[in-house]
């Protein structure tokens, strides 16, 4: 711990000018400035008028969708309304066993990710914050990361057979690396202020890595596993096809090799549905494991 | 023997292009014990440096730091610091912060919650002790910097412009709290301030830094009586000492 970098104290953190951008006045704005507030750069909204623009998004693409299918716009061949997506999509629930292919695919995209996290973490922490680990295996990382996880398929194929350790293993190699290099580079962006009052109170290089730069670090760590596990799920067409016999990618897979676009559609929804499951769960474990952020 | 002896400290920073730059040339400093001193200068002229370099953040190019008749080579626990930014830990509760030095050397528990209790009061945070800095105000940061520096019982605190980034009352406040506590603790504190009234309000001694390139110009002895009240700033030696400082800095 001699020989620290010289350490840069000119620009304190200032904080951020408050006035008109931090909506001061919260009750009941008018109208003509809560149009305005929906043009000024990082500009608060209230609850309501979120609620109120994302429910239009939503409603919008819905309603473009309904309008075009059923008003005779698009052969459902092509499109089919949401009308029939969603009762395909109750069919093969009820009647096609579609929950079980949900698990198998949750089953492939949690292993996969669970696994690639338990190692890019401690991967990922001492790139960050060794440089000598840095050296070693950042060339490796940051080459790996641009290597598409679908051509490690066949490689795959070939090590492990075709069978479930090779899909979960596809979800690993697609997650593994960018989770990698964005703890990386979370880890490596702890402030400078916050190791070096820690050296002033008697740290010790271990006290400072485990009581400073772990506990610093650990929240944005598991924003990334909720950013990551989005990539996951984008991976489960990929892991499934090969060999799946269960899975929502499959049942896609299988829906467009007979044309059922309805079916097609209906699993990517599923999947869609999941992923923002899956997403707001982290943000719900985000808030009760680190309540003094919010 | 002086609590804190600088000799002969230079520090060059290498810079993205162009010569090395000398943020501070061979500069001289000692501080008897209990003294309060603060480090007066423009922008630029190497207060943090020096700061920086008694503490042991930043490599000194040339010359020895000694506090306590140790020489120094590494921050440690015998100096406490104070940044301008609190760089407090988000993490943990105001007691958890001013506790974070005790627990790291290991003190035993009780003493641990004895010593952060009387801190916080010190600073006037026990309604606050369980909260998380996220909820306090900028003044009340610095609070809990300050009590936290002060836990390990420092030889000498090192303050940066620590009173910088708060509105003119909220300041004056805090200097009023920090002569308090220093009355009672008998630190010795390096001040660091680019400010003129705070320097001679705060100080028994007030060193003058100049630019290029950065060094100690002038060193006043402050004479004003304590404990000092707000209204010595309207005093007539208070009036000459600042129109002693300001012809100085002007230069
Ligand atoms: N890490 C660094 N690398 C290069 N140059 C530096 C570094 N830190 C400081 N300097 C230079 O050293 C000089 C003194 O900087 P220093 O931060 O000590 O000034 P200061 O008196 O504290 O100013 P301020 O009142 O603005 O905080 C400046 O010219 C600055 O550009
Ligand atoms: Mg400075």
């Amino acid at each position: 711990m001699s020989g620290l970098v010289p350490h840069l104290s000119q620009s304190p953190a200032k904080a951020p000018a408050r006035g008109a951008l931090d909506g001061a006045d919260k009750q009941s704005p008018s109208w003509a400035r809560r149009l305005g507030d929906c043009f000024r750069p990082r500009a608060e909204l209230t609850t309501a008028s979120r609620w109120t623009l994302s429910l239009l998004g939503v409603g919008l693409f819905f309603g473009a969708w309904l309008i075009a299918t059923e008003g005779g716009l698009i052969q459902p061949f092509f499109l089919p309304s949401p009308i029939a997506v969603l009762s395909r999509l109750v069919a093969m629930i009820t009647q096609e066993g579609f929950l079980i292919d949900i698990w198998a695919s949750t089953f492939r995209v949690m292993s996969g990710f669970f696994l690639a996290a338990a190692l890019a973490i401690p991967v990922g922490v001492l790139v960050g914050n060794f440089a000598a680990f840095r050296a070693l295996i950042e060339p490796l990382l940051s080459t790996a990361r641009y290597l598409p996880a679908s051509a490690f398929v066949p490689l795959m194929i070939i090590w492990l057979g075709i069978n479930e350790e090779q899909k979960i293993s596809v979800i690993f190699i697609g997650t593994f690396f960018p989770l990698a290099l964005l703890i990386a580079d979370i880890s490596a962006s702890v402030s400078k202020d916050m190791l070096n009052s820690a050296y002033t109170l008697g740290a010790n290089s271990r006290q400072l890595f485990f009581r400073v730069l772990i506990p610093a670090c650990i929240p944005a760590i598991v924003d990334a596993l909720r950013v990551t596990i989005g990539i996951a799920w984008t991976y489960v067409i990929v892991a499934e096809l090969v060999g799946a016999d269960r899975g929502m990618g499959i049942a896609i897979l299988q829906a467009q090799r007979f044309l059922l676009t309805d079916q097609v559609i209906a699993g990517i929804v599923c999947v869609g549905i999941l992923g923002v499951l899956t997403d707001f769960a982290f943000r719900f474990a985000h808030r009760k494991l680190f309540p003094y952020m919010y | 023997m002086s609590q804190v002896v600088a000799e002969n400290i230079s520090v060059k920073f290498t810079r993205h292009k162009g010569e090395p730059r000398t943020a501070l040339a061979e500069t001289d400093l000692a501080i008897e014990e209990g003294d309060f001193v603060c480090l007066l200068g423009p922008s630029g002229c190497g207060k943090s440096t020096l700061l920086n370099v008694i503490g042991g953040l930043t490599v000194a190019s040339t010359g020895t730091v000694t506090v306590g008749g140790q020489v120094i080579a590494n921050p440690g626990p015998d100096r406490g610091m104070v940044f301008q930014n609190y760089s407090l830990y988000p993490w943990l509760t105001v007691r958890g912060n001013v506790e974070f030095g005790l627990r790291l050397n290991n003190w035993p528990a009780q003493r641990v919650r004895t010593v952060a209790g009387e801190l916080i009061d010190l600073v006037g945070l026990t309604d606050y002790a369980d909260q998380y800095p996220k909820v306090l105000s900028g003044g009340m940061r610095q609070r809990v910097a300050i009590a936290r520096a002060l836990a390990l019982e420092p030889k000498v605190l090192l303050m940066d412009e620590p009173f910088g980034a708060l509105d003119a009352q909220t300041r004056s406040r805090m200097q009023e709290l920090l002569l308090d506590i220093w009355a009672r603790k008998r630190t010795t504190v390096l001040f660091v301030t680019h400010d003129i009234e705070e320097a001679i309000y705060l100080a028994d001694r007030v060193l003058v830094m100049s630019t290029g390139p950065g060094r100690i110009v002038e060193d006043f002895r402050i004479e004003l009586p304590r404990p000092r009240v707000a209204d010595v700033v309207a005093s007539r030696e208070f009036t000459e000492y600042r129109r002693q400082m300001l012809s100085l800095l002007r230069h």
